[in-house]
């Protein structure tokens, strides 16, 4: 790519994106809160696997992966939102650690 | 020229929804937020020359994911509170934890030497993509489909209301 776009840039922008998810999903309390921030990671690794494809040579592997990612975020999604609307019905809240009756 | 103000509206567009969405107090807000943060990303996609991937980004984040997240956000009532939405971890070893492994990260990123071929051309690659999907990645292929009708069966029997006696 011209004007001096190097893979280190895309590398460094991915750095940032998956710090924010982490800490996203460090501090929230909120599980579809942690959920955001996991999405947040799965899209910085994506962002990896296609700087990769395409500094690397522009082979469709990377690509291929990305898109197994997405398919599995998106699984991940539909059972995670399940999981919470689910607990919210049991114990009218979603604070994860209100939820922890199983504790000895 | 052109392409660096480009991606660099990418990754403010990005980061700049990204740190709503790990920053901002009312989780409404945050999945709106998201929204943003998907759609720098989608353009990054295109930039990197992966119209397709880019298109299942959209298709898939913004139309199925985020929809499904602002779903259980209104369908979790008295979300917006503060209290609800506020700090697990206190914010002072949050940030502690992220520096420590971002401060690796760009160590291992700055120091490596990465094998790089001259940058292709972009050209479209769905049919390369389909081939690779119908060929040499068939297995994982029509396991992702295994995968995926476990989770739609999973999310009905979780969600479903128990008829309780």
């Amino acid at each position: 790519m011209g004007g001096g776009i190097t893979l280190n840039h895309f590398l460094v922008l991915s750095l940032i994106v998956f710090s924010l998810g982490l800490f996203t999903v460090l501090t929230r309390r909120n599980a579809i809160g942690i959920l955001m921030g996991v999405e947040l990671i799965l899209n910085s690794a994506n962002i990896n696997y296609l700087a990769f494809a395409f500094y690397g040579g522009g082979k469709y592997d990377g690509q291929i992966f990305a898109i197994f990612v997405i398919m599995l975020a998106a699984a991940e999604a539909v059972i995670g939102l399940a999981v919470v609307l689910a607990i919210y019905q049991n114990f009218k809240t979603i604070d994860v650690d209100a939820t922890e009756t199983l504790r000895g | 020229m052109l392409a660096q103000v480009i991606f660099y509206a990418l990754a403010a567009l990005t980061v700049g929804s990204a740190m709503l969405v790990a920053f901002s107090r009312n989780i409404v807000y945050s999945t709106f937020a998201l929204l943003g943060a998907f759609m720098g990303v989608v353009g990054i996609y295109i930039l990197l020359a992966a119209d397709f991937v880019a298109m299942v980004q959209l298709l898939v984040y913004v139309g199925g994911i985020l929809v499904l997240t602002i779903f259980a956000v209104m369908l979790t009532a008295g979300i917006g509170d503060v209290t609800v939405s506020n700090r697990a971890v206190g914010t002072g070893p949050a940030i502690f934890t992220v520096g420590i492994a971002g401060l690796v990260m760009l160590y291992a990123i700055a120091r490596t030497q990465w094998h790089q071929v001259a940058a292709v051309t972009p050209a479209p690659t769905t049919y390369a993509i389909g081939n690779a999907f119908l060929g040499e990645y068939v297995l994982p292929f029509e396991v992702a489909s295994l995968v995926l009708l476990a989770a739609l069966i999973g999310a009905i029997v979780i969600s479903r209301h128990e008829a309780r006696d």
